[in-house]
């Protein structure tokens, strides 16, 4: 097929981010649309009716949705370049279940550190914290959480380093602080051109929360 | 499969999640160890093995251990690759995955723990936003016997375990009728086949036993 797969998404979504940091992995070629919610698109509610979320791939005419799904489709669809998975059915169930545990533990967490204030601000911060410990202890002394080779996992998690700023400034931590190994293991994945191509600059996503807070917690 | 294969499963009767998995392992033919755990008294290795989230199914395989039960599902069909579970097309396999986080998420959210804590008005409108997401399923149900096609595969096992094996009584003990003949044709279809199917019929938790175990965890629900 000729046509280009399409990545509808949102600039500051880290899980659209998983889909453009899988596509350029792979090398693909993609069409990237932004996504207006207050006007969503006709692809985009024809694509995802169940949830009308980004991010969504359509390739050869048929959606795919959810970004991990998304992450293993483009890893499935393209399999010779770069595989994101180990190939053995235990490393590869032990990337699942961190992938999930990012999407579970610390995506719940980090989103109270943004969004709210106050005690569930806080409670979040706390469970930030043990979900940050939890992935320090998990990465260790490996260069990537896939071990020699960046993949799933590191996937699943690295679009969430470009909110670091963010999550200092308005939760108040720091994260180098509480898992230096992790801070060190995002700049290094940030020297791949797949990735620092994919994320936003994290001042950026800093000014974007700002304007939340402003208009949904009426402060900073 | 070698003799000196070791697989131990930590389950619980009543939960879907478990349940799938034995489902999994009876249809790859695969001998297992059979660990039933108390919630309110977890054991010793449970805590050990899943200390982050404390939760049945484990799977042990040869001293390896496997944690949450979609995880389990994808490491039994890529271990044991003979009747196989996923479908093989990778467009295929993200739609099965998709459901499957649907029924799990989505689907157990409305169907069972909002719908314990919610009053009976309350409930209604559950009912009906359980009805909007389950007919994501009929659809994909129409002209197949199965989710998996021509046999049983992940989402039939998901669904399975979940829908019509667990929530199903969870609805029955409140005196909610969720799902009708007349709406869901496809689905009552669907679990008729699933029920003429020995490994997955071996695999579902005694009706009234199951339906009063429900009602018990509803009210643990409503009070926390």
């Amino acid at each position: 097929m000729a046509n280009k797969p399409i990545l509808l998404d949102y600039w500051p979504s880290m899980f659209g981010m998983r889909a453009r940091v899988a596509l350029r992995e792979k090398g693909v070629d993609f069409e990237y649309r932004e996504e207006d919610f207050s006007n969503k698109s006709a692809l985009l509610l024809q694509s995802n009716p169940v949830h009308k979320k980004i991010p969504v791939l359509v390739h050869n005419g048929k959606p795919v949705c959810e970004s991990l799904n998304v992450v293993q489709y483009v890893d499935e669809a393209w399999p010779d370049k770069n595989p994101f998975f180990p190939s053995d059915p235990y490393g590869r169930s032990q990337a699942r279940f961190w992938a999930d545990f990012v999407d579970k533990k610390f995506t719940e967490a980090q989103v109270k550190i943004w969004m709210k204030k106050g005690e569930e601000q806080e409670a979040g911060k706390k469970e930030f914290i043990e979900a940050l410990k939890i992935l320090e202890s998990e990465l260790g002394d490996k260069p990537y959480f896939g071990g020699d080779s960046f993949g799933y996992v590191d996937i699943s998690l690295i679009t969430f380093y470009s909110w670091f700023q963010a999550y200092e400034k308005f939760g108040n931590i720091s994260i180098e602080a509480e898992s230096p190994k992790l801070v060190a293991w995002g700049k290094r994945c940030m020297e791949k051109e797949s990735v620092s191509k994919s994320l936003p600059e994290s001042e950026k996503i800093v000014g974007y929360v700002a304007e939340f807070r402003k208009n949904n917690l009426g402060s900073e | 499969m070698p003799e000196n294969e070791e697989v131990k499963l930590l389950g619980l009767w009543a939960s879907p999640f478990s349940r799938r998995i034995e489902m999994a392992l009876k249809l790859k033919g695969i001998k297992y160890d059979y660990v039933e755990e108390n919630l309110a008294n977890k054991s010793s290795l449970l805590l050990a093995l899943n200390p982050i989230h404390k939760k049945v199914p484990v799977l042990v395989h040869n001293g390896k251990t496997i944690l949450e039960s979609h995880v389990i599902l994808e490491y039994i069909d890529e271990t044991w690759p003979h009747n196989p579970i996923l479908p093989q097309d990778p467009y295929e396999r993200s739609k099965a995955r998709f459901f499957a986080k649907l029924i799990d998420e989505q689907i157990m959210k409305v169907g069972f723990i909002s719908m314990a804590r919610a009053d009976e008005k309350g409930r209604e409108v559950l009912a009906e936003e359980a009805r909007e997401l389950i007919m994501y399923l009929e659809k994909e149900l129409v002209g197949k016997d199965y989710f998996g096609g021509k046999s049983v595969g992940f989402l039939d096992l998901v669904a399975g375990s979940m829908i019509p094996f667990c929530l199903e009584r969870s609805w029955e003990g409140i005196g909610l009728e969720v799902t009708t003949e007349e709406k869901f044709p496809e689905y009552k279809r669907w679990i008729k086949n699933l029920e003429e199917v020995e490994i997955v019929r071996d695999c579902i938790p005694p009706r009234e036993k199951h339906v009063e175990h429900m009602n018990n965890v509803t009210q643990r629900v409503r009070s926390s």
